[in-house]
């Protein structure tokens, strides 16, 4: 085995000395991300510049039995890529070209640092008729973390879940071979992630890094409207938002629909608010999505039970961001810098009994909440965020969040729910739930594809 | 100032990265994340250390020191952090920094400008004497002269800061402006000192410069650095400075608006980009000033880089660096991005209007063997060839 000096040089070796940290101050920072899971060290930070730099990693590790964990830009919160049992910590941003756009089948190639900031901008510059997911993450966020994560995003009331959205993978896997997975196994383009060959890319997405590395992504782009606006509802009672989801998806003419529930300020207690963002290129588009929109919902304004708000452009212009700054913006709200969200992906007819827990988890905890549903698909499911801010300068708070996350987790669970981006916690009580046939599936799969243990170790563990 | 407190307020950086990007999100535009890529290197990172290193999660490092001082203080984060903080976030850096030095835990680098500037009167180690030796007979400040031409360390010594000073100071002569300089007697502004965090010796600086603009009945500075308008704006009255204060381009724009520069006739074929310096936008929010001047200029055409004005990416120089060099020996250093960028324009001359950008830049060129394709000007000179041309 080797020493931890050599180690490093064989690092230094494959990256150069300027991409390869074995100090303090990058160890500290790479423990830990901005939630509440507890740090853990790495021991080195590496940064690959291409795939043959990461599978050079990859077959070291390997040899040397040393764990690895990929990271985009750890924004997850639940502390997915903190390295659990130390190791390399493989910050992917350098791997950062965009390396094709095909306009005619709508799909871009990246590689596994590129943000959604940076394509956002490349899209608009470069190819305004075409757009991709972008979620609520900050735009450092990467294109390929939020995938492996199952993220959502705008677009995914009529697309799915950002994973839904791959057109194909490029992959090192955990013994140093480099694997295409989709389409591009066979041609040289990338308009499918598996049909009709069977879909691999299951193999990788959710799995957290711990069956391989992906080091290119195809992603469907969509096609982008010249306008988008959004309608902004009001409703004070819980169990009529499921039906309301189900009718703006019905329209299918919707970009997204979010509904957002918070205390504060003192406006917004008591009601939720429910946003459908529509797109078009004309105003006549635009004006007939209002209509269809306003006609799904005539009869809760007939019956008062839905209010529409008229919003000015400088209200509006926020709300319309993508990302929205707002969603961070949540981590000061008690001068605190942090916070953190159970996000189960949960039927929409659950939308009720979730907000009742988080306000009364709020209450037991004494924390600040705030609540955001997003629709996935026509109405199949939503992502319900618990969200909980905190203090990081105030321990007492933090481990009220922490009881208040778990708690709202637990709940979500017992009520049919799935632990989206779920911690190592999380992960156990999920695979405590799983049909026992599933996890031997999932051992297999994993003793098959990583034998020595080595990717992202902690996670998605099989006993 | 917010520094004092920083200790009770810089646990509330959430680390969500806003502050790498510029407005567009098109590409990095924190110069030290650029250039290192750790994120460690990034505000968040930054912030997130100089905590730990406050919670005693950490010991203080030689390279903890450079993380902290590889910072330009170009303000890009501060334009894009989207929390209520981010005004303050470089006043946090720079009360970090203060507790280093008190503690006597700098780099060695930033040991060597402050030891220049306690001996020297200025970061490059030249004496005292020799600072009004590009002046080349310029007539000294007296009781009268409408302006005081504030001229700087850079203007005074450095080979670049030199010759823009001598341009400016030709076209103020040209246009009957009414001005002198300190010669000699001119001290550090302490921009630079107040931003590696060297609160004292900064004190000291503005208190000596003051008191010689009392002295001698100063009613109106015009400075040649960004760096010490910025300085003499936004610090001096603080400790008492009181003075009417421009930075050059604003005096040149006016002497154009009002017709008293005079420029030669001759067809020029130019064209040209502008680099904005940190400390006349972002912080101070001259952006309109500089180009007005160069549109004035006929046969100029002025091309825009991708990132301009509030998203202007920093040359590297801020904070001292233009003389640390904590930033350089890459092909990612931020100078040489920007350079890269500049050329990328299909411009033949780069515009800047501060001797630490043009130091930066013109050495940038050259590192990017650019320097036949692209040349690096001050504003004042490039006016100044269009008078000699008369």
């Amino acid at each position: 085995m080797m020493t931890t000096s050599a180690l490093y040089d064989s690092l230094v070796k494959i990256v150069g000395e300027n991409f390869v940290s074995d100090q303090k101050e990058e160890r500290y920072f790479y423990a830990r991300d901005g939630g509440l899971m507890p740090p853990h060290e790495p021991d080195f930070v590496v940064m690959p510049k291409t795939a043959e730099e990461v599978q050079d990693i990859v077959k070291l590790a390997n040899r040397e039995k040393v764990p690895v964990v990929p990271k985009g830009s750890g924004l997850a919160l639940t502390g997915l890529v903190i390295p659990q049992r130390g190791g390399i910590v493989l910050d992917m941003k350098r791997m950062d070209r965009i390396l094709e756009v095909n306009e005619k089948a709508r799909y871009v190639v990246v590689e596994a640092g590129v943000t959604h900031g940076v394509l956002k901008s490349y899209l608009q510059k470069h190819h305004p008729n075409l757009r991709h997911s972008i979620p609520d993450a900050p735009p450092i966020a990467t294109v390929v973390a939020n995938a492996v994560i199952h993220g959502q995003g705008r677009l995914s009331q009529q697309h799915g879940f950002n994973s839904d959205m791959v057109s194909g993978l490029e992959v090192v896997l955990p013994t140093g071979e480099l694997c295409r997975i989709g389409s591009c196994s066979v041609s040289s383009y990338w308009f499918s992630k598996g049909p009709p060959l069977p879909d691999l890319s299951g193999l990788f997405l959710g799995w957290f890094g711990t069956t391989g590395i992906i080091t290119r992504l195809g992603l469907k782009l969509y096609p982008c409207k010249k306008m988008r606006d959004i309608m902004l509802f009001l409703a004070d009672k819980a169990e009529l938002v499921p039906d309301i989801m189900l009718r703006l998806s019905h329209t299918e003419i919707v970009e997204d629909v979010v509904v957002s529930a918070q205390p504060l300020p003192l406006r917004f207690r008591g009601t939720f608010w429910i946003m459908a963002y529509i797109t078009g290129d004309s105003d006549e588009e635009l004006e007939f999505k209002r209509k269809m929109v306003w006609d799904a919902l005539w009869e809760y304004f007939e019956n008062r039970d839905v209010g529409f708000l008229s919003t000015s452009p400088d209200m509006k212009a926020p709300l319309l961001s993508m990302p929205s700054k707002d969603t961070a913006r949540f981590a000061d709200v008690s001068k605190g810098g942090g916070f953190q969200y159970a996000g189960p992906i949960a039927p929409i007819e659950k939308f009720p009994a979730f907000i009742k827990k988080l306000e009364e988890v709020a209450t037991k905890y004494n924390v600040f909440y705030a609540s955001t549903a997003r629709l996935i698909g026509a109405g199949h499911c939503m992502m319900f965020s618990f969200s909980f801010s905190f203090n990081r300068a105030d321990t007492d708070e933090m481990a009220r969040a922490k009881e208040a996350l778990d708690e709202c987790s637990k709940f979500a669970l017992e009520e049919g729910g799935v632990l989206w981006k779920a911690d190592i916690y999380e992960q156990k009580l999920l695979m405590d739930k799983m049909d026992p046939n599933t996890l031997v599936l999932m051992k297999k799969i994993k003793q098959l594809l990583d034998p020595n243990g080595i990717m992202n170790p902690g996670n998605w563990e099989v006993k | 100032m917010q520094q004092k407190d920083y200790a009770s307020q810089i646990h509330r950086c959430f680390r969500c990265g806003y502050c790498k990007f510029p407005t567009d999100y098109s590409s990095f535009n924190c110069p030290s994340y650029r250039r290192f890529r750790f994120d460690s290197y990034s505000t968040g990172g930054r912030l997130w250390l100089i905590y730990a290193w406050l919670k005693g999660e950490i010991e203080w490092s030689e390279h903890f020191a450079e993380i902290l001082y590889t910072c330009t203080t170009c303000k890009n984060c501060t334009e894009q952090c989207p929390m209520k903080f981010a005004p303050d976030i470089v006043d946090w850096i720079v009360g970090a920094r203060s507790d280093m030095v008190e503690k006597g835990k700098i780099p060695p680098r930033v040991a060597r400008f402050f030891e220049a500037v306690y001996g020297y009167g200025n970061p490059f180690k030249q004496l005292r004497s020799d600072r009004a030796a590009w002046a080349n007979g310029t007539k000294k400040y007296a009781p009268g002269d409408e302006y005081l031409l504030y001229v700087g360390c850079l203007g005074s010594y450095d080979e670049n800061g030199q010759k823009m000073a001598r341009s400016l100071v030709d076209i103020l002569n040209a246009s009957g402006v009414s001005f002198g300089i300190l010669g000699e007697e001119e001290e550090c502004c302490g921009n630079e000192i107040y931003m590696l965090g060297e609160t004292g010796l900064f004190q000291n600086l503005v208190e000596k410069n003051s008191q010689k603009f009392k002295e001698l009945g100063v009613r109106k500075i015009v400075t040649l650095s960004p760096h010490a308008y910025n300085t003499m704006k936004n610090n001096y009255p603080a400790f008492g400075g009181s003075f009417e204060l421009c930075h050059y381009t604003q005096l040149l724009n006016d002497l154009i608006e009002k017709n008293k520069i005079k420029l030669s006739q001759a067809h020029v074929e130019v064209k040209l980009t502008y680099h904005d310096s940190c400390f006349l936008g972002r912080y101070n929010n001259i952006y309109d000033e500089p180009r007005q001047i160069l549109q004035s200029i006929p046969g100029i055409k002025l091309v825009e880089m991708e990132r301009n004005r509030r998203d202007a990416f920093c040359c590297g120089g801020g904070s001292g660096n233009f003389v640390t060099d904590l930033l350089a020996g890459s092909a990612d250093s931020p100078a040489r991005v920007r350079a890269r960028e500049a050329y990328e324009t299909g411009a033949d001359t780069l515009a800047v209007a501060c001797p630490s950008c043009l130091t930066m830049l013109t050495d940038a060129v050259k590192a990017e063997d650019l320097d036949d394709k692209l040349a690096v000007k001050d504003i004042s000179q490039i006016l100044k060839e269009l008078l000699s041309a008369k």
